[in-house]
């Protein structure tokens, strides 16, 4: 009886431990921080309104896109959306993903409010976006067509950002 | 120089340990009565030399020495001197140095005070609480050396975290070392006492005293910590189930239950071996929850710089600890015999012991559960309040009740309860439950059950305490006074967390400066915003005005948002009335890109209240501290 009871308390000591030895080695995204310069993650998003995939590896297609997190219950999207608008009547790609939304509330939100986006994709979970180092929404990355980011605005874009958007796509 | 010298005392001291160990090794096998003067000379050279480590650090804060890399990152000449202190300890390196200190204090005054109980245990306790010492040293030295050199000298410190700047703060750490690293010694000495034979009435007499004391320090380090947690982090709450809140409280529950188990092991044999793994379980937790604040494998307000290494040594120091521990208990322990009647005080001490174990487990899987799950599904997920609220809340009930009856009643042999006094006190405090549900119109029916369940204990804790007052024959029942404080502490603590849940009110909403808003029975208005240059930060002061329209009082509060400059960081002030009977809390922040502030308000009652019980139930505890019979 007692070696039993010796032998499970190891088994589950060791197996407790050699958990915790892993979750040392796993890496965390907690900071977004020093997300720029980065490339994003590689992702398979499920687009909206379709039931077609699309990776991310397909931005390596345009020289600069702009990744964007909204969704119609979101105010300060609304507030922003007038730029985003603007933004795409100057050629610029922008990729929508759609955060922890309904399909329908958000088919609403661009028929009253214009649709800016080339792409939108949608994360109903809100899980790809964390692995983009989201924290809320709305936010707002830039990739070039390597996907590295190069300028990560965290709330509603203004007309300064719009500006300096346009202008680092227009240096290249 | 300061930095050489630093290095120095470390070295020595780690010198000291080794030549602890050898020649306490050496003089086990000697045919002495006691440890000759030579080991004591050694231990009182090996805390010379600690207690000079830390002082040279301190003085390095303290000159503002920017060529320690540890002074350099933490602190900056401008800072107050009580956070020049403090900053000694509010980082990791020095934090370990601290850490380091109190075993080596605890090992010294624990060798100083049993010289002559027991030549074998004795040298084994300085044995293993030594093979500690060094490990913690090795740690300092390969990972976390706090007196590191940087050249060329930085003219200027990067500052102390804002966050860090608080009173509350600068003893918090300090506290809770004293308790969780103060266990160590009674692990030292759970098994010294195996290997030696030992027997359990005199190990619970020899380590009774430090498991009172480490309770005493770890219950006012999470109540200083929770009271920091409250002003300065400005959430409205003074206890979030942070994982790392939860790593202090893991080793309350245990040592709370070893101080119960260790009063009835000096009284009657049988639960030796208990204690014994309660011994050793303190301080394999309090490092465990150590490896998860210092290893960054959770995140949260505590997570220190990090760095992978740091984990790994932790770790496996760790493991080392609990595989010799566990081969040392199966290698070693004695069989024994249990046998307890139902309704003795033994059985009551120990039914306390069956709460607070399933306390820890609920608290020890919510908080390593996450990792768990991450690791093998990469899964992230976080355990909330909801968790604890749900699981632990429930088992208060019957803990409270117990905790009524477990001071009076007496050793060995069980006396039959009196059936009326325990209905009559069940009435009145089902009475008062109605009462206070009638005036605050709330519907909790778990709440409610809390609410007559402490106040059982309150009630019956003071009866027992007048009666006790009143009558000097009572001196031969077993009725010990400090119990009985520290148990209505604990009445009154649950009965004002269970009122300040359900009465607490919290509005959040945004407004321009000049705005008016009404909600509910409150107008609240930010009249003004004001902006103060201080000397190390700069600040935003708000005029609110709280406007209540039922019971006609109005009240300013003056929240602040700071900018602090080195490093920048902007940290939210909370602005608190507090009297007696309700706390009015108000934060504010700024939303980016716009004219609006967020205030957060909330009305809290019985905070005051909540803190004082808690003072109350340390104040039990400190009552057996100084009492004569201990």
């Amino acid at each position: 009886m007692r070696k039993i009871i010796l032998s499970l308390t190891i088994v589950l000591i060791s197996l407790i431990i050699l958990i915790l030895f892993l979750g040392l080695k796993t890496k965390k995204i907690y900071d977004t921080k020093d997300i720029i310069g980065k490339p994003i993650s590689k992702l398979e998003l499920k687009i909206l309104n379709e039931n077609n995939n699309f990776n991310t590896a397909d931005l390596r297609k345009n020289n600069f896109t702009l990744i964007n997190f909204w969704a119609s219950w979101c105010a300060p999207c609304k507030k922003e959306h007038k730029h985003l608008i603007s933004l795409k009547k100057k050629n610029i790609k922008i990729l929508g993903i759609n955060f922890k939304d309904k399909t329908s509330n958000a088919n609403e939100f661009l028929k009253k409010l214009g649709n800016p986006y080339y792409l939108i994709a949608s994360d109903q979970e809100g899980k790809t976006s964390v692995s983009f180092g989201v924290y809320g929404i709305p936010e707002t990355i830039l990739v070039n067509k390597d996907l590295i980011i190069v300028k990560k605005y965290i709330g509603p874009l203004d007309k300064n950002d719009v500006n300096k958007i346009l202008e680092i796509v227009n240096k290249k | 120089m300061l930095s050489e010298l630093g290095n120095l005392s470390v070295l020595i001291s780690i010198i000291l340990s080794f030549f602890l160990i050898f020649f306490s090794l050496r003089e086990l096998k000697l045919n002495l009565i006691k440890p000759t003067s030579k080991i004591i000379n050694l231990s009182r050279l090996q805390l010379s030399f600690t207690i000079m480590s830390f002082i040279i650090l301190l003085l390095g804060y303290l000159f503002s020495d920017f060529s320690i890399i540890n002074v350099y990152e933490n602190s900056h000449s401008t800072k107050p001197l009580l956070y020049k202190v403090s900053g000694v300890w509010g980082n990791h390196e020095g934090s370990l140095l601290l850490w380091i200190n109190v075993l080596v204090i605890f090992s010294y005054l624990f060798f100083k005070k049993n010289i002559g109980v027991n030549k074998k245990f004795q040298l084994l306790t300085l044995i293993f609480q030594n093979i500690l010492i060094l490990g913690f040293f090795i740690f300092l030295v390969t990972t976390s050396n706090p007196f590191s050199k940087i050249f060329p000298v930085p003219q200027e410190g990067l500052g102390l975290n804002p966050i860090l700047q608080d009173p509350a703060l600068a003893i918090h750490p300090p506290l809770l070392y004293l308790g969780f690293v103060g266990s160590s010694i009674y692990f030292s000495a759970a098994l010294a006492s195996l290997i030696s034979k030992f027997d359990g009435k005199n190990f619970a007499t020899v380590s009774k005293p430090w498991v009172l004391i480490s309770w005493l320090f770890q219950t006012l380090g999470i109540l200083v910590g929770s009271i920091w947690a409250y002003y300065e982090l400005g959430w409205g709450g003074y206890w979030f189930w942070d994982p790392v809140e939860n790593s202090s409280l893991i080793p309350w529950f245990l040592m709370t239950a070893l101080f119960h188990s260790i009063l009835v092991l000096e009284k009657r044999d049988g639960i030796y071996l208990w204690v014994i793994i309660l011994s050793i379980l303190t301080f394999t937790m309090s490092v465990t929850g150590t490896f998860l604040v210092r290893s960054g494998i959770l995140n949260s307000v505590h997570t220190f710089a990090n760095d992978p290494s740091r984990g790994m040594f932790i770790l496996t120091f760790l493991s080392i600890m609990i595989f010799s521990s566990v081969y040392i208990f199966y290698k070693f322990s004695p069989t024994e015999e249990r046998s307890f009647k139902f309704f003795s005080k033994e059985f009551f001490i120990l039914t306390n012991n069956w709460f607070m174990i399933f306390f820890l487990i609920t608290v020890l899987i919510g908080t390593i559960y996450p990792i768990f799950l991450e690791v093998l599904t990469s899964q992230k997920i976080s355990i909330g309040p909801p968790y604890y609220n749900t699981v632990l809340a429930p088992f208060l009930i019957p803990l409270l009740f117990i905790m009524a009856y477990g001071p009076k009643t007496s050793w060995i042999i069980s006396k039959p309860f009196k059936i009326k006094k325990i209905l009559f006190t069940l009435l009145i405090s089902s009475l008062i439950t109605f009462f206070i549900i009638f005036l605050i119109d709330q519907k909790n029916y778990l709440i409610n059950i809390l609410l007559i369940s402490s106040l059982y204990l309150i009630l019956q804790s003071l009866f027992d305490l007048f009666k006790n007052l009143d009558n000097k024959k009572q001196k031969k029942t077993f009725v010990n006074k400090s119990s009985l404080v520290s148990h209505l502490g604990f009445g009154l603590f649950i009965f004002f967390i269970s009122l300040n849940s359900i009465m607490s009110i919290e509005y959040d909403l945004n407004i321009k400066v000049g705005e008016k808003k009404q909600l509910n029975e409150f107008e609240i208005s930010l009249d003004d915003l004001k902006v103060y240059d201080d000397k190390n930060f700069k600040k935003f002061v708000g005029d609110v005005t709280i406007l209540d329209n039922k019971n006609n009082i109005i009240e300013k509060l003056k929240p602040e948002i700071r900018i602090y400059n080195s490093p920048e960081t902007i940290t939210y002030e909370a602005s608190i009335k507090s009297n007696i009977f309700s706390d009015t809390y108000v934060t504010m922040s700024n939303i980016s890109r716009s004219e609006f502030y967020n205030i957060k308000f909330h009305k809290k009652p019985f905070m005051n209240l909540i803190w004082l019980s808690t003072i109350l139930i340390v104040f039990g505890g400190f009552l057996r501290a100084i009492g004569r019979k201990f």
